[in-house]
């Protein structure tokens, strides 16, 4: 899980233009910066990352079956899909 | 009706990063077309192009800005940053609301559609990056100028193949000169050199493997190069107000279609948007000094603008001077008319007339002064630009000096 976390935060890191030690898990995307198509580019690299598809419609975020609500929630939600997916 | 000035001139093409250098090969006559460089260029035929050489992405944008710009969108905001900082003309209030931009482009951002069918159909890829379509879309340049520069008025894309930016040129010119605003900013771009982008061309058979030698009777077809033109057209009274230093003055322009054929050009056409522009600009064929010609190289092209000019001008035909600045920069398809601008500036400004270099052997249908190979200090008046796109669509633009 330390693994996935890692990863995911460097790429949210990168996206907000900020070191990995700055973003904590209950960072929300807005605290950090990231508008819409930063999140779009973000979930574009987490899928490159680990080979997965990410079920998220940037039509109606919050009905989409990935919660992006915090770090923590992102980080878990792909947890899950590596889980399912590999 | 309010008379048009130009206040501010940019560009980035193979001839230089800006216009100062880019003037000075045309006044030297260098080539700016070479070898071309980038992935599989050694399955092509056609394997030299007017490129922009020496470019450094990274040291003009950041991360995020070239996420969403394709090269072509890189090219036009840096021609633009250009133009406008000439023009010291600042984007806010009323004049924010009221400017616009209006660019000419041809194929998009040809360089995004290449890598990513690339990706999918070459390496298979199912999975492209978010910002294909915002990159790749035909008026992405123009929204990014407005973005920068806060142009909130008018603003819009026209594509007509090579005169592009002649097109977009003429109705920046009929917004400002119509009194719907102040200034516009204006011009076009083409980045077309990718494997895709030439490997379109090359099937038509009209590429030369060797050089672009407009008027010549060895020439053997046109060249591609690529680029950006960017002006800032300016009500006079606006910018003597402001006592903004004056490059030119526009002072008409006519588009006429062949109605035709959709890729060989007709003299009727040509000729009835050269002599559409004098009318416009109410000059008479003796005033005009120089003609910016379409002048692709090809056979076609260059056979029938000459014919086309000699009916226009009569007698006056063999006393103007006509160049193709193309044998420089090679053709830039959508932003063609913009970067050849440049050069009817440089005529009316400088009375310093930019060659057709390449030139090797006189063609008995080509009779005109086609400026061989080393340009010419001659005052000059007033001034022609010559764009005739595939698909029959003409565009010509007239300058005089200040």
């Amino acid at each position: 899980m330390s693994d996935i976390q890692n990863r995911v935060i460097a790429i949210i890191a990168e996206q907000a233009v900020l070191e990995p030690a700055d973003i904590t898990m209950s960072s929300t995307l807005e605290d950090l910066g990231i508008d819409s198509l930063g999140l779009v580019e973000s979930i574009f690299a987490i899928e490159e990352e680990f080979d997965i598809n990410v079920p998220f419609n940037a039509n109606d975020p919050q009905e989409s079956d990935f919660d992006i609500s915090t770090v923590a929630s992102i980080v878990a939600g792909i947890g899950n899909l590596v889980k399912e997916q590999s | 009706m309010k008379r048009v000035v130009i206040t501010g001139a940019g560009t980035i093409n193979s001839l230089g990063h800006d216009v100062p250098a880019t003037l000075e090969a045309m006044r030297e006559g260098r080539c700016g077309i070479g070898p071309l460089e980038f992935r599989d260029v050694e399955r092509l035929q056609i394997r030299i192009g007017g490129q922009v050489r020496g470019y450094e992405p990274e040291a003009r944008f950041n991360r995020q800005q070239l996420s969403l710009y394709d090269r072509f969108t890189q090219f036009t905001l840096i021609a633009a940053r250009e133009a406008i900082a000439q023009s010291g003309l600042e984007f806010s209030g009323e004049l924010a609301a009221r400017a616009g931009v209006i660019l000419g482009n041809s194929g998009g951002g040809m360089t995004t559609l290449d890598e990513n069918y690339r990706s999918v159909y070459e390496e298979g890829k199912n999975r492209v990056h978010p910002f294909v379509v915002p990159k790749l879309m035909n008026n992405a340049a123009a929204s990014h100028v407005s973005m920068e520069f806060n142009l909130k008025g008018p603003s819009f894309t026209v594509s007509t193949a090579c005169a592009s930016s002649n097109h977009a040129m003429a109705q920046a010119f009929q917004m400002v000169h119509g009194g719907v605003t102040p200034a516009m900013v204006t011009g076009g771009s083409e980045s077309m050199l990718c494997f895709g982008g030439v490997k379109a061309w090359e099937g038509l058979r009209v590429m030369s493997k060797d050089a672009c030698r407009p008027f010549s009777a060895n020439r053997n077809g046109m060249v591609q190069g690529e680029g950006a033109g960017v002006f800032v057209f300016e009500e006079l009274e606006h910018a003597k107000k402001r006592g903004a230093e004056i490059l030119a003055e526009v002072i008409g322009y006519a588009m006429t279609s062949d109605a035709a054929d959709i890729v060989m050009p007709s003299k009727q056409g040509a000729s009835r948007a050269i002599a559409g522009a004098m009318r416009d600009a109410r000059v008479n064929p003796e005033d005009v000094g120089y003609i910016n010609a379409h002048g692709t190289g090809t056979a076609a092209n260059d056979k029938v603008e000459s014919a086309a000019v000699a009916d226009v001008f009569g007698a006056h035909a063999d006393k103007l001077m006509i160049s193709s600045t193309k044998s420089m920069h090679g053709h830039l398809i959508g932003g063609t008319g913009a970067v050849e601008l440049l050069a009817c500036i440089m005529a009316v400004r400088d009375g310093v007339i930019a060659p057709t270099i390449g030139y090797e052997e006189p063609d008995p249908e080509c009779a005109l002064d086609i400026v061989p190979n080393v340009a010419r200090d001659c005052a000059v008046d007033v001034a022609l630009s010559n764009a005739f796109s595939f698909g029959g669509l003409n565009a010509v633009i007239a300058l005089r000096g200040v």
